[in-house]
């Protein structure tokens, strides 16, 4: 019989194994259609994999998908920003929800390629239109997010804080924050997933870099081996920004769990 | 801190719909003078807690006025509630903290912790804790703030036995040492007697004022149980209707 910690090992070597294999999996599916199909629009795996390398080597895909993470950044903070001061304005306020839901509803409900072709339309082809058609965008996903996080906050809590009169700093940094944490992650990962899908658009209508322009490059030139190596830095980068910024932030605010 | 003047017409609860709600209090005119010990008495579901939510300014919708003196920016509320309330995302030491606005007072709380028995749960967090320790937690809290005001709410309910006893001598020598007003609600009338300079009795709901009773035992004679039981006795003889609520 193995040893609890010993066990726990074995068994997380049993899960990476698992997914290295069905990673395998995929790319042997993938260089088999390829072979099968042999097609320009379908290339194979080391195709991809060299047309990667010579994007890497030539700067011209760290420097796209460097414009395109700029962007996400500013445009991802702005939106997360405001998106939670007002959730939290809208949950704590009935008159101001009231008054302002039907604005969120329309918000929501505008198609994505509105704003931006607005946004362009009446700030010209600048950066800070791009920036703001994504805000626009994720705003008010943010907003209902946080609202309905806010609306739950724990009223017993609340009148503990009020009894014992602590500051409104406290309130909000000990209090309120903390409840709402996985509102904010939730609205975070749901938020990167939609800002991806906007930014492309955004870049391919109006910017002359980032990823989005240069898959719109691509696409003219029929260049499928390029599409998928800028998708697959792509996939990588997300990896990353969940594995070594969005992972620790959970494992540290959930830390009090049993 | 002076007097606290509480003058209710009535405190009603919204019924749902058509219904017409549900009064808790009708017609309550108490005043606590400061400094004071007064045991607040009543059968379950009476409104003792709505009583003390609306005292300590939780509650404003009900008719009627309350007048809590010259409760200024400083004059200092603990309140013990019910259930713990502790933040579950920060430690049994931190909870303390968090209440102590201005004046850390580390000496007072490590004190508090040693008494309590809970030192060396001090950086735990609340959700490892037994209902009974949370509860001692709170306790800590509400007397880490110095209050003037000390609202408790069934403090000791789900405590065992001595550890109850030890809290109640705690309490008291807190009070002794520091006088401040404390409002106390339960419906053990023996830790009531034991506590109280005045015992409040109120009848069930629409909670109304029964009787005012002041403990004439001496504070030396608070742990003879045969005086306790001799007061209470006493009681129940000279003022029948107490009977019905206990």
């Amino acid at each position: 019989m193995l040893e609890p910690s010993g066990l726990k090992i074995n068994l997380n070597i049993h899960k990476y194994f698992l997914s290295v294999l069905s990673l395998l999996f995929l790319l042997i599916t993938w260089q088999a259609l390829a072979v099968y199909l042999d097609s320009s629009t379908f290339p194979m795996p080391v195709l991809v994999a060299k047309v990667f390398w010579q994007a890497c080597v030539t700067g011209q895909l760290p420097y796209h998908l460097g414009m395109t993470l700029l962007r996400l950044i500013v445009s991802f903070s702005i939106a997360m920003l405001f998106g939670c001061a007002m959730g939290i304005a809208l949950g704590r306020n009935r008159k101001l929800d009231a008054f302002f839901d039907n604005w969120l509803v329309i918000f929501l409900n505008v198609p994505a390629l509105v704003t931006i072709i607005l946004c362009y339309v009446w700030f010209g082809l600048v950066e800070s239109a791009a920036i703001l058609a994504v805000v626009v965008n994720k705003l008010p996903n943010v907003i209902v997010t946080i609202r309905e996080g806010t609306r739950a906050l724990d009223q017993d809590l609340m009148d503990m804080a009020r009894c014992y009169r602590l500051s409104k700093r406290k309130i909000l940094l000990e209090i309120i924050w903390p409840q709402l944490h996985p509102f904010v992650m939730g609205a975070t990962r749901s938020g990167l997933a939609l800002i991806w899908k906007i930014i492309l658009v955004v870049e391919l209508l109006g910017r002359s870099n980032g990823m989005g322009y240069q898959l719109h490059l691509f696409f003219q030139m029929f260049d499928v081996a390029s599409i998928l190596a800028y998708t697959l830095a792509f996939v990588g980068v997300i990896q990353l920004i969940e594995l070594l910024i969005l992972k620790p932030l959970d494992q540290h605010a959930l830390r009090w769990r049993r | 801190m002076s007097a606290i003047k509480i003058d209710i017409l009535n405190k009603r609860f919204p019924g749902v719909g058509e219904a017409t709600g549900h009064l808790v209090i009708e017609n309550l005119n108490l005043t606590i003078n400061p400094q004071e010990f007064v045991c607040l008495v009543g059968p379950s579901g009476c409104g003792k807690t709505t009583l003390l939510n609306i005292i300590a300014g939780l509650d404003t919708d009900f008719t009627g006025e309350i007048s809590v003196g010259q409760v200024t920016k400083k004059s200092k509320i603990g309140v013990v509630f019910q259930n713990p309330r502790l933040l579950a995302w920060r430690t049994v030491r931190q909870n303390i903290e968090l209440v102590q606005e201005r004046f850390q007072n580390a000496e007072l709380i490590d004190e508090l912790l040693d008494v309590m028995q809970l030192t060396v749960f001090q950086n735990v967090y609340p959700e490892r804790l037994s209902l009974g320790m949370s509860r001692r937690v709170a306790l800590i809290r509400a007397f880490a703030v110095n209050p003037d005001l000390l609202l408790m709410d069934e403090p000791f309910v789900s405590l065992d036995a001595p550890t109850a006893r030890q809290v109640r001598d705690l309490l008291l020598l807190l009070w002794e040492k520091r006088p401040h007003t404390v409002l106390f609600v339960t419906h053990d009338l023996r830790e009531a007697i034991a506590l109280a300079d005045r015992l409040v009795f109120l009848s069930a709901a629409p909670m109304g004022f029964v009787a005012d009773i002041k403990v004439s035992i001496p504070r030396t004679e608070r742990n003879n149980e045969q005086a306790i039981e001799e007061f209470r006795q006493q009681l129940m003889n000279e003022y029948p209707a107490i009977k019905q609520l206990i």
